[in-house]
Order: C-alpha cells, then sequence, then structure tokens
C-alpha cells in the first residue's frame, strides 16, 4: 500500500510540474470549453425558460467534449515522449500508474470546469456556484477520469486515437452523464439533498465500478 | 505459455527456454534459448530485424511473451513481474526522460518509483557518475543527444540493477560517452551483475562480452565465445543471416 502510494503520488506531482510548466493540456482543453459554451450561446435564445430546459445538458456536453480534448492526452503523451516505457519499467503495480494519472486527469478537468462557471454565469445567466453542483462535478469528473483515463491507454496504442476515445467512452459514460444532467437541474432549482443526493450516489455507485474495473484492467492494455 | 516446475539456479541471472513472440503473423522470436550469469557480458548481433530489440523488450517485460519461459534473477516472468522489474536496468532507443524536467528531477521521479531510500543522495552519485552533475539543471529538452543518453544510462543504473539490458547503447555517445559507456559495462559486472548488450557495433560488443549471440530471423544462428571468434567472423555470419532473410522473404 506504501508503495502504492508513493508511486502515485509521484507520477501525480510529475504530470502537476509538468502541466505547470508546459501548460499544453490546461490551455487548449480550456480555449475548447470557452469556445464551445460560445457556440452554445450563439445556437439559441438564451431567455430563461429555454435554459432553465436545456441549461444544465448545456454545462455537460460542454464537460464531456472538453473532458474526451484532455483525456485523450492523458497516456498519448507519455507514449509520443517515449517516457512510457519508464513508467511501465517501474517495479509498481499498474494500479499505481492508474491511480496516478487519474489524479492528474481528474484535477485538470475540475480546475478547467469551475473556471467555466463564470462563462456559464455570463453567457447563459447559469449560477453555478453552488456547494451540490460543486459535488456532482467532481464526482461525475470523478467518472469520466476513471473510464477515460483506461481507454486513453487503449487509445494511445492506435493511430486513431482522437477518433477511437470518444467512440469508446461516450457509449460508458452515458450513465454518469445522465445522472449529472438530472442532478444540476435539481440543484439549479434550489433544491438539496432531495434533488440531489438520489443521483449523486447514483454517479459514486458507477464511479466506483469503474474505478475497480479500470484499475484492473490496464495492466492487459498496456503490454505489448 | 507454458510454465517450468525446476527451481532457479542462483549462478545463472537470465534464463530462458523456448521463447517466442509473434507481431500480428509475424515472428520476431522462435523458440530462444539463453542463459546468462552473473558478472557474464552477452553481446546481441544481427542485422535489422533479427528481434534483437524484440528479444531485450522482452527481457525488460515491456513484452509479453507468446511461449517460453523467461526467468530472470531466479523470478518468472509469468508470476513475479514487479520483482524482475525491481533488478533490471534498461537503455533503449529512447531515453526515456521527460524533456521538461531537468535530468535531477528525472532521477528523483524515477528513484521515486524504484522506492529508494536516500533517493537524493544516489541521484547526486548517479549524475557525478555519467558527468552530468553541471547539467543537472537544464532541462533536458535543452540538453544534447549524447548528454541525455548520459542521463538515461544514470537512470538505468539508479537502483543498481542486477541486470542490466542495452539495446543500441551507443547511439548518440561521443569518444568521451562511448568510454562512460565501457567504462559502466565493465563496472556493472565487476560489480557482479550481468550484460545484455543489443549492438550493431561488432568490435565493442566483442570487447564488452564474454559471449555474443547472432540473431537471424528471430532465431538464435550463432553462439559465440568471445575470445575465440574475431569481427570478421562476426559480420559474415551476420551477412549471411541478412542474405537468408531477404531470400526467406522473396520466398514468401
Amino acid at each position: 500500500m506504501k508503495a502504492y502510494l508513493r508511486s502515485a503520488t509521484a507520477i501525480y506531482v510529475k504530470d502537476m510540474r509538468l502541466e505547470a510548466r508546459t501548460k499544453e493540456t490546461f490551455s487548449s482543453v480550456l480555449a475548447f470549453a470557452v469556445i464551445v459554451a460560445f457556440v452554445f450561446g450563439f445556437t439559441f435564445d438564451p431567455n430563461p425558460s429555454t435554459i432553465a430546459l436545456v441549461g444544465p445538458g448545456i454545462v455537460w456536453v460542454a464537460y464531456v467534449f472538453t473532458g474526451i480534448l484532455g483525456m485523450n492526452r492523458t497516456f498519448a503523451v507519455e507514449r509520443d515522449r517515449g517516457t512510457l516505457e519508464g513508467l511501465l519499467l517501474a517495479p509498481v503495480g499498474r494500479e499505481a500508474i492508474y491511480a496516478g494519472k487519474l489524479a492528474s486527469t481528474t484535477t485538470i478537468m475540475v480546475v478547467v470546469e469551475m473556471l467555466l462557471y463564470p462563462v456559464f454565469l455570463l453567457l447563459f445567466d447559469l449560477d453555478l456556484f453552488n456547494i451540490w453542483f460543486v459535488l456532482v462535478t467532481v464526482a461525475a469528473t470523478v467518472g469520466f477520469a476513471a473510464v477515460g483515463t483506461l481507454f486513453s491507454a487503449i487509445a494511445s496504442n492506435t493511430r486513431a486515437r482522437e477518433v477511437l476515445l470518444p467512440l469508446l467512452f461516450l457509449p460508458i459514460v452515458l450513465p454518469i452523464i445522465i445522472g449529472a444532467v438530472a442532478s444540476t437541474s435539481g440543484a439549479l432549482e434550489g433544491g438539496g439533498w432531495d434533488r440531489v443526493g438520489k443521483w449523486l450516489q447514483f454517479i459514486i455507485a458507477f464511479d466506483l465500478v469503474f474505478l475497480v474495473l479500470s484499475s484492473w484492467a490496464l495492466d492487459f492494455v498496456l503490454e505489448e | 505459455m507454458t510454465t517450468n516446475a525446476t527451481p532457479p539456479t542462483p549462478s545463472i541471472a537470465i534464463d530462458v527456454q523456448g521463447l517466442s513472440k509473434s507481431f500480428g503473423r509475424m515472428p520476431a522470436l522462435r523458440k530462444i534459448d539463453l542463459q546468462v550469469a552473473y558478472g557474464e557480458g552477452l553481446a546481441l548481433f544481427g542485422h535489422n530485424g533479427a528481434g534483437k530489440s524484440t528479444l531485450i523488450r522482452t527481457l525488460a517485460t515491456l513484452i509479453r511473451p507468446e511461449a517460453g519461459v523467461v526467468r530472470i534473477a531466479g523470478f518468472n516472468r509469468d508470476s513475479h513481474t514487479p520483482q524482475i522489474r525491481s533488478v533490471i536496468g534498461y537503455v533503449g532507443h529512447q531515453s526515456l526522460l521527460y524533456d521538461d524536467l531537468t535530468p535531477r528531477e528525472n532521477l528523483r521521479f524515477y528513484a521515486k518509483m524504484y522506492g529508494l531510500p536516500q533517493a537524493d543522495d544516489i541521484v547526486e552519485k548517479s549524475l557525478e557518475e555519467v558527468g552530468a552533475s553541471s547539467y543537472a539543471e537544464r532541462r533536458v529538452r535543452v540538453l544534447s543527444n549524447g548528454m541525455q543518453k548520459r542521463v538515461a544510462i544514470a537512470r538505468a543504473l539508479l537502483h543498481r540493477p542486477r541486470v542490466l539490458l542495452l539495446d543500441e547503447p551507443e547511439t548518440g555517445l561521443d569518444y568521451e560517452g562511448l568510454e562512460l559507456l565501457d567504462s559502466v559495462v565493465k563496472g556493472v559486472k565487476q560489480g557482479g551483475a550481468s550484460v545484455v548488450m543489443a549492438t550493431h557495433g561488432i568490435e565493442r560488443g566483442l570487447a564488452l562480452a564474454e559471449r555474443a549471440i547472432v540473431l537471424s530471423e528471430g532465431r538464435v544462428y550463432m553462439n559465440y565465445v568471445t575470445s575465440s571468434t574475431s569481427v570478421e567472423a562476426i559480420q559474415q555470419v551476420v551477412f549471411s543471416g541478412r542474405e537468408k532473410q531477404l531470400k526467406f522473404g522473396a520466398q514468401r
């Protein structure tokens, strides 16, 4: 357990340090997210009744699209830099590599998602500064990252990785998207645990299943 | 994959029996048998595509064999992969270094991954050993290929491996770097570890290793004791292996 935590932390710190220096993933994902939000802003008249109906869906479509862009890079950058073998040669379980990568992907995605709160407020008058929505954001993002980290490893082995990841990812995370949209509606309508809790538990249950399965499956994905 | 119930021989660092691997329908290794003792050097020769890198990468646990038994330091590849990884050092075609980290940061990261105690001291000593101390604070991306290779060698030696696997390690090294490589290989062997080195530099391979094998079409084509062969003899065998592969390939 100590070795697992040590290795996962080392990978997380290394990824965060690299991201702080290069801002490769963060800047491209944030720019894409803002563009997606603006595109939605031009596609319909954002009056209160329309926003109440489609607002939560817009938020999560934007998050999912930007998440795919970010997660595509999780293992692709290691493979492109030629450093993936360095990780694979280390005498640590693949679960530790998975945990480190999952933590760094989740961190970058959650930061980008929270930076989009003011953008949604400005464009759609959607006030996402709500503790229940923050909890839903974190829980759903962990689920996305849990699946996306595994599929990023699979996709990084292929030439068509930009196409493959969404094809694999979207059908699997559909339950999380449904749960996130439903709980966001509840949170934005002023509901508390009564409106959000059931869906939050649903998302967390999926998170746990995906975390266990993806962590176990990574070993089979990474070797030639 | 088959298993072998025979207990490991303590003096044997690498024990490979019947190792086979294909990529799609293309066989890369065919029933390879080899043994390397502790303190012994083995040079792998062969033309491009003969199977040298695949063999080294399989020993390094980067490739999963299809058939055969691989034991390193007494550990079976199938059941004790993390233990094998903790005793091997690997220098491949790529440096395995992060371009936007410094050599010191890279080595500290790998030291943590290997769970080394007193990692900072080990990192500083390793940088010194490969002559990279004065470059330790520069990002890897601004270092020359030769300096990156030196740091890659330091990375491979951080945890004092009992088996050192080198895949064309001389690539990118200048004269001084080659001398360093030679002294590293000799030092590692003197320390009781074994070295397997795939190389096109036949002269260097014969000078650094006690035994040599020539691979062709994924098979062990010839097996030599280096003290009783010559550069010319190996060259001839490598060339004939190449001819054979070209002929075989044309027939297919």
